[in-house]
């Protein structure tokens, strides 16, 4: 059975998170198609056609798509998977793939399954519930098996010999929702959600300044990704897609160092698969302590200087 | 206009949740209950229009058992005006709860319609998404300001990387994220001008759905905890162990 990865992409470049989507998608078994829709998105067809595991790439171009909202798109991807008897569409579980699958799958009539993070067959998943507290093992004999799966579940396809690309047409405009702007950062640094060392501070760092002053330097000096606690994003240190935990970004880099963050179940359900987590803390009571490899109790102002004068 | 809220029943948000023996799921009996902290935030927002003469009626609706009407009452308390339970003892999805609503909102015609953007129980991050899908109009997930005019809205989203304001027309549903507002605490006068206020109950089979869950849980299971680390005594210790024992720098 064929399935269709929903490419996210801002035209120009394809995103690391379809990487691990086309991962997870050759679980299922069958052909991995993807889907590149978008305006002047030739390059990112390109690059989609070089993903090791990808025996198709359908191009569809046209300005209804430039904004990547979900009404057009999930028309769209409705109409493949009709046409082209398509039994799976996985999507990364980003903000876009969280925003556009569940309109898919209500279109089709079918119950999708978000998160994954482990696929035995198609159709037998285990996904997080609870904050990450409970893991749960769901069974779906749905025609179509709608899924976003975990990035940090599924390692990223490299690149392969190129598929072929197809042209695909463009559906009807659906009028439903225009984009008024758009305000991303660019940054020089790792993207939080991919980065293999990501640096994290929290409340315990008292300001926005001294959070650039102590943690950029470390980061810089580590290539590191900047996350943050809620604590620290509530109280304006740093914008809210700084957020590491439940309701922010679900991270697990090789090495996360968790600076100032007395450590909530909602912030550990964000970071508690990295690989190594390092402490560093005031207070030897913080549960961040309960879940960190490497604790270091004592005053950070002092302390990440140091780290960041040693690595 | 009117505006609906969807709002759910779950285990409050600060209790550790525990798998129960037989695995067959979390144990619910004997702990305390919330509504969905992100229902909330989405009870307060029609509020707040309402409070600025932009809407003329909020509407909550909660799908699930009896005890729901409690989460109801919550939500007349920051100030919904009138209630409407969707009566079931079976196991909601969310797919099912979207269908519902649908059935709900095509009775009560609202001009939009607030979702929390995902319970905190199930993690899903689906109903308003698919409910929008159903009522064949837009959606703006993930809210964290939203502006209403006339005719329509401007919602500013977290999306990854930044923000993105999209306008669309209304009806549309909105789901509210963390950031959208600081849901007010109820007071006790209102708490008992809330136990008046009307609150119908529908059978959810009187609407016509069929709730039979599409998907099947099995064995839950809590993660593997971590193993206990070290408290390392100073900066020389922390790197000396990230580079010879960890070997990441």
């Amino acid at each position: 059975m064929k399935t269709l990865v929903i490419a996210e992409h801002d035209n120009l470049n394809l995103a690391g998170a379809t990487r691990h989507a086309v991962t997870a998608a050759a679980r299922l078994g069958g052909e991995v198609e993807l889907l590149v829709a978008g305006e002047c998105c030739a390059p990112v067809a390109g690059q989609a056609a070089r993903l090791a595991g990808a025996s198709r790439v359908i191009h569809v171009d046209a300005p209804i798509y430039r904004d990547q909202l979900a009404e057009n798109l999930a028309a769209l991807v409705v109409s493949l998977v009709k046409a082209r008897a398509c039994g799976n569409v996985v999507c990364a579980s980003s903000a876009f793939g969280k925003n556009l699958t569940p309109r898919v799958a209500a279109l089709l009539d079918v119950a999708p399954v978000s998160d994954v993070t482990q696929i035995f067959a198609r159709g037998r998943y285990v996904r997080p519930i609870y904050a990450g507290n409970v893991l749960v093992s769901v069974e779906s004999d749905e025609p179509v098996q709608v899924l976003t799966v975990r990035g940090t579940a599924f390692d990223a396809a490299g690149d392969g010999a190129a598929a072929p690309v197809e042209e695909g047409a463009a559906g009807a405009d659906v009028g439903l929702s225009r984009l008024v702007s758009r305000a991303i950062r660019r940054s020089e640094r790792p993207e939080l959600g991919a980065a293999k060392i990501v640096v994290s501070g929290g409340r315990g760092l008292g300001s926005g300044e001294n959070y650039q002053q102590l943690l950029a330097p470390l980061a810089d000096r580590l290539g590191a990704a900047l996350g943050a606690s809620r604590a620290a994003v509530d109280a304006g240190y740093v914008p809210n897609d700084f957020q590491v935990g439940q309701t922010g970004k679900i991270v697990a880099p090789g090495l996360y160092v968790a600076v100032g963050i007395s450590g909530a179940i909602q912030h550990l359900a964000g970071m508690k698969d990295s690989g190594v987590i390092v402490a560093i803390n005031k207070d030897p009571d913080a549960p961040i302590f309960q879940v960190a490899d490497y604790g270091l109790v004592g005053d950070l102002f002092e302390l990440v200087p140091a780290l960041t004068g040693s690595v | 206009m009117k505006v609906l809220v969807p709002v759910k029943r779950v285990v409050d948000y600060n209790v550790k949740v525990r798998v129960r023996g037989d695995k067959s799921g979390v144990e619910l009996s004997g702990v305390k209950m919330a509504i969905n902290p992100f229902d909330e935030i989405a009870v307060e927002e029609a509020v707040r229009l309402r409070e600025a003469q932009l809407v003329a009626e909020v509407v909550v609706v909660s799908c699930g058992t009896a005890a729901s009407q409690e989460t109801l009452r919550t939500a007349l308390a920051m100030g919904a005006d009138r209630a409407i339970l969707v009566e079931s003892d079976a196991e909601l999805q969310p797919l099912a709860v979207a269908r519902l609503l649908k059935a709900v909102a095509d009775r009560e015609q609202p001009g939009l319609v607030i979702c929390g953007k995902q319970a905190i129980d199930d993690d899903a991050n689906q109903t308003g998404q698919m409910l929008a899908a159903l009522m064949g109009v837009g959606q703006a997930a993930c809210a964290s300001k939203l502006v209403m005019s006339d005719a329509a809205i401007e919602v500013t989203r977290e999306v990854d990387g930044g923000l993105e304001t999209l306008a669309l027309p209304l009806p549309a549903v909105v789901t509210a994220d963390l950031r959208l507002n600081e849901p007010r605490y109820a007071t006790l006068p209102n708490i008992m001008k809330a136990k008046k206020k009307p609150l119908e109950t529908l059978a959810a089979a009187a609407l016509g759905v069929d709730v039979t869950p599409r998907l099947r849980h099995g064995r839950h299971d809590e993660p593997a905890p971590r193993k206990a680390g070290i408290k390392v005594a100073d900066v020389a210790e922390l790197v000396s162990r990230l580079k010879n024992e960890a070997k990441l720098i």
